[in-house]
């Protein structure tokens, strides 16, 4: 298989297990290039373990992955420089500038020609005014696009995001998603979103992943999903799945 | 998509984007800098009169010029080198920015590197002040020990950093919580290494104990510099070699607490 025909992710019988309980056991699945896929299921489902797994901030019990057609976590300095995360959990230097930040972690992912980059980053999040305010004096949807403009510095070919629009106004949510639906037929790249938000996931996905207790419950498109489990929303199917209620289509 | 090099293995623009990351910082609050400068300062002064009272009293004293300066300038080479080390290491636990620099191309050999240069630049800016004011004041010249200063100061950083490192993974791997040991761990060295007194103080099974710390050599030299004016090259080529001993288990530790860190998904959680 060529690199560009391998999936972007492989993960096979990839299982996580603390000394007491398990995250992630033994799932499956392949990302193919270009897609963008939702990652869903209730709290402790083994979304953030799983991505964290694919990132190499967390080494597999038991499985194995490949990203970006390297074996993770062993060859991961192949490709971090590949891929990205956002994440409005984890934060940025909050005294840094915009500028500074990006300055700083776009040399630490190799990019070239690095000023012009930021302004062009920070020209397509409309950041451009903002660059040299400290990060910690942003509103909540300034700083997620902050986020997101250190995850895109590097134009990765992977972006793994964790509840990209948590606790934002509907109006800053919209505006994000169409920059990353852009971002996708611009540069065809692959995402995996973990989300809660099912109006976000139906407009985003392609492929929607249900985990449930660190297992894989059900995997489709979001349309064939909503037509197997006879229901209008992905909101819907999510809870049927997430209650264990019976595929209600099959049933029938 | 554009084709992608594989990174090198060791990157000194990985390595400056830290330094830079650690300079704005330090750049952006007057607070952060002034500390640096403080309590060096106030520690020499305190010792200093000290000193300069002592040597009004007794001739022993009078006659061992600068040694109580001189051992408080090269314990806080010591202690603020460590300091400097583990306080940027913080920096990124308190920014809650770990998880960002964990799934970068930033290799753990790139990091502490990066710490390294930051604690010598957090330890001039600090000292470098401190020293002149030991001049002003008592008459005390640490630049003058020329050379054997150079072998003091490598001896007490390769200290510093090692000690540095083995905190660092500490905390990577239990958290905010073993953040105690960056302020407090080093204290430990204070009566072990016979900074302000000579080895043959301490009881003959502590000694022991002393000889096995690198900054022991350091100290031990500096007295022999000052009092019997000869530099002690086979104690500094000893503690060199303590301290590659030292060095190169503090790497392993934190390779180790690293790896135990991923497997514990503390990595996730960087808080306390």
């Amino acid at each position: 298989m060529d690199a560009l025909s391998e999936p972007a992710v492989r993960a096979d019988r990839l299982a996580k297990v603390y000394k007491t309980s398990t995250a992630v056991a033994g799932i499956s699945f392949a990302l193919t290039r270009g897609t963008i896929t939702g990652l869903l299921g209730g709290n402790g489902a083994g979304k953030t373990t799983t991505i964290a797994m694919l990132m190499g901030l967390v080494t597999p019990t038991a499985g194995s992955m490949r990203v970006l057609g390297a074996e993770m976590p062993r060859e991961r300095y192949k490709v971090l420089h590949r891929m990205n995360f956002e994440s409005p959990y984890v934060e940025m230097p909050m005294r840094l500038t915009i500028r500074q930040n990006l300055r700083v972690f776009g040399m630490l992912y190799g990019v070239p020609r690095l000023s012009e980059r930021i302004a062009e980053v920070a020209a397509q999040l409309e950041l451009t005014d903002l660059l040299d305010r400290p990060t910690g004096k942003l509103s909540a949807g300034q700083k997620t696009r902050v986020s997101l403009a250190k995850a895109l510095i590097n134009t990765p070919e992977l972006l793994l995001l964790d509840e990209p629009t948590a606790s934002l106004d509907p109006d800053t949510a919209d505006w994000i998603r169409t920059h990353l639906e852009r971002y996708r037929e611009e540069h065809g790249a692959t995402m995996l979103i973990a989300s809660h938000n099912m109006a976000e996931v139906e407009r985003l996905c392609d492929r929607v992943i249900f985990m449930k207790q660190g297992r894989i419950e059900d995997d489709d498109t979001p349309a064939r999903l909503r037509l197997r489990y006879g229901r209008d929303t992905l909101e819907e199917v999510f809870l049927d799945v997430a209650r264990g209620r019976e595929n209600r289509a099959a049933a029938q | 998509m554009k084709p992608y090099a594989v990174p090198v293995a060791f990157s000194a623009r990985r390595i400056a984007a830290m330094v830079l990351r650690y300079w704005y910082l330090l750049r952006s609050s007057w607070a952060r800098l002034t500390e640096l400068i403080y309590w060096p300062a106030v520690q020499m002064l305190m010792w200093g009169f000290l000193q300069t009272y002592l040597s009004q009293q007794t001739s022993t004293f009078a006659r061992a010029g600068g040694v109580l300066v001189g051992a408080v300038l090269l314990w806080d080479i010591l202690f603020r080198g460590q300091l400097g080390f583990s306080v940027s290491f913080l920096e990124e636990m308190y920014a809650r920015n770990l998880g960002n620099l964990m799934i970068s191309p930033l290799r753990a050999s790139e990091f502490v590197v990066s710490l390294m240069i930051m604690s010598i630049l957090r330890l001039a800016i600090g000292m470098v002040p401190v020293t002149l004011l030991a001049i002003a004041f008592f008459g005390f010249n640490l630049w003058a020990l020329g050379l054997a200063l150079a072998a003091f100061f490598l001896n007490l950083m390769l200290t510093a950093w090692a000690v540095g490192i083995l905190v660092s993974g500490l905390v990577l791997r239990n958290g905010l919580g073993a953040e105690t040991f960056a302020w407090s761990i080093m204290f430990l060295f204070l009566p072990l290494t016979c900074v302000y007194y000579p080895v043959t103080v301490l009881p003959p099974w502590l000694q022991t104990f002393a000889w096995v710390l690198p900054p022991t050599y350091v100290f031990e030299g500096m007295r022999a510099l000052l009092m019997a004016h000869t530099f002690r090259v086979e104690l500094m080529i000893q503690a060199l070699a303590l301290n590659a001993l030292w060095f190169a288990a503090a790497v392993l530790a934190y390779l180790a607490l690293l790896a135990s860190a991923r497997r514990n998904g503390s990595l996730m959680q960087t808080g306390e």
